[in-house]
């Protein structure tokens, strides 16, 4: 170990208990938006990953920040889509409850 | 040898009048289709007498090298292939000119202008004038094609399509139920004769490698030579092949067993069975047997017996019903089975070549004659239901006032059936008997007695309606116009002179010219018998008298047989619906529901069942999808860790 400091596995826990939060959270949740936020949720406890990794495996290298930022710049889009599509369903349905959005069912 | 390409017109001819007639004959008035139908088979009948004058007096002996011989030769005067699938395997359209395919080019032409003269007057006004004249032309033309025919593929596509237009002349009447089940009674039992004519041409074809006529009645040809084929049953495989092409001909002939749609088929207009139930379709089978003769007596007089068989019981069955009917048209159609029989019986008494030949010409002979007189007397029993508007003799008498051309043309046709001199029935009727006399004796006493029966019936047909009781009729009956009477006229004056043609030096089994000889000893007691059979109708139905009456029910259970033809409808039915219906198709049928769309229904309810049970996963609920996702995604870890660790 290199590096003084905050031990690895402790951004390992960190970023599991995000990572089951927002899974928690998008698994229960009803409000569209709500569900959005966990998933933003489980992507920061990736990009937690990445980082930590990248810093504590390959000091030298920079991949897993280029891939941190890279998700950050795909959540935005994803954002930006989910909101557009939510919007649609409100104007839709004139709810943005995800149980009353069934029309998939069989 | 002369170029005869020109007879493709002959059928040609009235298959373009039934175009123009199908296809815009409602745009044209009733009169002018009727007259342009006419005038195409006026135009066919005048080239049939060219061909046949150029053919029977010019160049028919003159050989394919130029040389002049003794035999009327086989002409092809057209093919073309039309269907070709081998080397050897092809079916070819053409014209095939020999003595009796000349002969029925008269005979068809003759009769079918005759009848469409006659047909503008009886059909005067009537529903569908021209669709009438239409399918006349279509019949003329698919019978003119089948008495061409270079090859017995072409023949039978005719055929069938003589079926098809005779199916629409007998339903013409398509209002009347009667007249729509008559038509398919006709095409259902004479297509079922056509599958064994079918089995018959693919059985012929197998073991002689040719569909081509002239190549299977050669004489010195592979099909005669090498023909007879394996053994089958105890006859060869030729000889079965020619039974089954005989029960097609039976079929379409009106033979004992598959007789009974003629009477049926008296529903359509009088003029249609003058044309197809009297001179031409009814003979088609007479023709077939006659065309395919030189095989039938090389390889296969087992074949002929059955020929001659089914030709005397025929004749005998039908003679004897139709003195028990009281519908004109009926006796008459009785009448037609009674003599067909006779030309069965001819051809299959027959031998080959010279003095053998007899039954053959003999059977042509009385084709011929009886296409004019029974088309006669068709023709005039239409005049005569064109005056009393009713088919039923019992509803006629003393028509002889009112109706004097139709009486005399009558009487000369029902003197020319009975046989008396020197009518022509009487020249071809006794060279029939002279052929079964040499053959075979009972054929022979069968033929005698029917020779009675026959010039009973006619007479008594002839006293009842021209003679007999007086009737009140509701308006007078009266002659009708000359487009009918003149046919009628043409037609007696045919019965009278035809007999006197040469048809002993034309129209042979080998083309060469052979003796005629009047045999006295048999000509004089066929005259004598039907002289009496005459009499003895004078004394029953000149006047009306109780004697018929009383004849009928002494033999009262007999006459009941024969006044229900026999029961052989009642027979059929039976055989039709107790035994096929109820015994096999039934069962068939129950398989079918049971077993067949069982099997499938069962399949079809398991899916549905088991999609049923497992549709509620696709709830819709995107939650729980993503819980089933998660939780896969976490048991898949847990395996490969697993499998990782160890």
């Amino acid at each position: 170990m290199s590096h003084a400091g905050i031990p690895l596995h402790y951004f390992l826990i960190v970023s599991t208990i995000m990572f089951f939060v927002g899974v928690y959270g998008f698994l229960t949740r009803k409000n569209l938006i709500t569900m959005l936020m966990s998933i933003e949720l489980i992507l920061n406890s990736v990009n937690i990953n990445f980082v930590a990794f990248n810093r504590y495996l390959y000091p030298d290298g920079l991949h897993g920040q280029f891939f941190s930022i890279f998700i950050i710049a795909v959540a935005a889009c994803e954002a930006a889509v989910a909101i557009a599509i939510i919007i649609n369903i409100y104007r839709r349905f004139r709810t943005i409850s995800v149980e009353d959005v069934s029309e998939m069912k069989f | 040898m002369i170029d005869f390409s020109y007879a493709i017109w002959i059928p040609l001819v009235p298959f373009l009048v039934f175009a123009v007639l199908g296809l815009f004959g409602h745009y044209l008035k009733p009169r002018i289709s009727g007259l342009l139908g006419t005038a195409g088979l006026l135009a066919a009948f005048i080239l049939s007498l060219f061909v046949a004058y150029k053919y029977f007096f010019v160049v028919g002996k003159i050989d394919a090298s130029g040389v002049v011989t003794d035999t009327y030769q086989k002409i092809i005067a057209f093919n073309q292939v039309w269907m070709h699938f081998t080397d050897k395997l092809h079916v070819d359209m053409g014209v095939l000119l020999d003595p009796i395919s000349v002969m029925m080019l008269v005979v068809i032409t003759t009769v079918s202008l005759m009848v469409h003269i006659y047909s503008i007057g009886y059909m005067h006004g009537e529903k569908g004038f021209e669709r009438f004249f239409a399918c006349l032309s279509l019949f003329s033309f698919s019978m003119l094609g089948l008495v061409i025919a270079t090859n017995i593929f072409q023949m039978y596509i005719f055929w069938e399509l003589v079926g098809v237009s005779s199916y629409s002349l007998i339903s013409f009447y398509y209002w009347k139920d009667s007249a729509v089940s008559a038509g398919k009674k006709a095409f259902i039992v004479t297509r079922f004769a056509d599958l064994g004519f079918l089995i018959g041409i693919l059985l012929l074809s197998y073991t002689t490698g040719t569909f081509d006529f002239v190549t299977l009645t050669d004489i010195n040809g592979p099909a005669i030579i090498q023909g007879s084929g394996i053994m089958f049953m105890g006859l060869s495989t030729m000889t079965w092949s020619l039974i089954f092409v005989f029960m097609g001909g039976a079929g379409k002939s009106a033979m004992f067993p598959l007789h009974i749609w003629l009477p049926d088929a008296m529903e359509g207009p009088t003029p249609v069975s003058a044309l197809i139930h009297a001179a031409t379709m009814v003979v088609a089978g007479v023709y077939l047997v006659a065309r395919l003769f030189p095989i039938y007596a090389f390889s296969a007089t087992a074949g002929l017996n059955v020929v001659a068989y089914v030709g005397g019981i025929s004749s005998l069955l039908a003679a004897i019903i139709a003195c028990t009917q009281f519908d004109i048209k009926r006796v008459l159609a009785y009448s037609t089975m009674s003599q067909i029989g006779y030309m069965m019986l001819a051809l299959g008494v027959s031998g080959y070549g010279e003095e053998q030949g007899l039954g053959y010409m003999a059977s042509m002979f009385h084709l011929f004659t009886h296409a004019m007189f029974k088309a006669l007397l068709f023709l005039g029993a239409g005049a005569v239901i064109h005056a009393v508007h009713s088919n039923d003799m019992r509803e006629m008498g003393g028509l002889r006032k009112f109706l004097p051309i139709t009486h005399i043309t009558f009487l000369i046709a029902c003197l020319t059936i009975a046989g008396i001199p020197p009518f022509s029935a009487f020249w071809s009727k006794d060279e029939i008997l002279t052929a079964a006399f040499h053959h075979d004796k009972i054929l022979f006493a069968i033929e005698f007695f029917v020779a009675g029966l026959t010039a009973f019936y006619m007479f008594r047909l002839y006293f009842n309606v021209f003679w007999g009781k007086h009737i009140h009729y509701h308006h007078e009956p009266h002659e009708s116009p000359f487009v009918m009477t003149g046919p009628l006229i043409f037609l007696a004056i045919a019965s009278i002179f035809t007999g006197f043609i040469p048809f002993h030096s034309l129209v042979t089994s080998d083309g060469k010219e052979m003796a005629s000889h009047l045999n006295l000893l048999i000509a004089g007691p066929s005259v004598l018998i039907g002289l009496i059979g005459i009499v003895t109708a004078y004394f029953l139905y000149k006047k009306e008298t109780a004697i018929p009456d009383k004849v009928a029910s002494s033999f009262k259970i007999f006459y009941r047989w024969a006044y229900n033809k026999f029961y052989f409808d009642e027979l059929y039915l039976f055989v039709a619906k107790k035994i096929i219906f109820k015994r096999i198709s039934t069962p068939v049928a129950w398989f079918d529901r049971h077993v067949v769309d069982g099997t499938m229904n069962s399949v079809s309810w398991v899916t549905n069942y088991i999609s049923g049970s497992i549709k509620g996963f696709q709830s819709g609920q995107v939650q729980q999808y993503g819980f089933a996702f998660i939780m896969g995604a976490i048991l898949l870890a847990v395996v490969f860790i697993y499998l990782w660790i160890h």
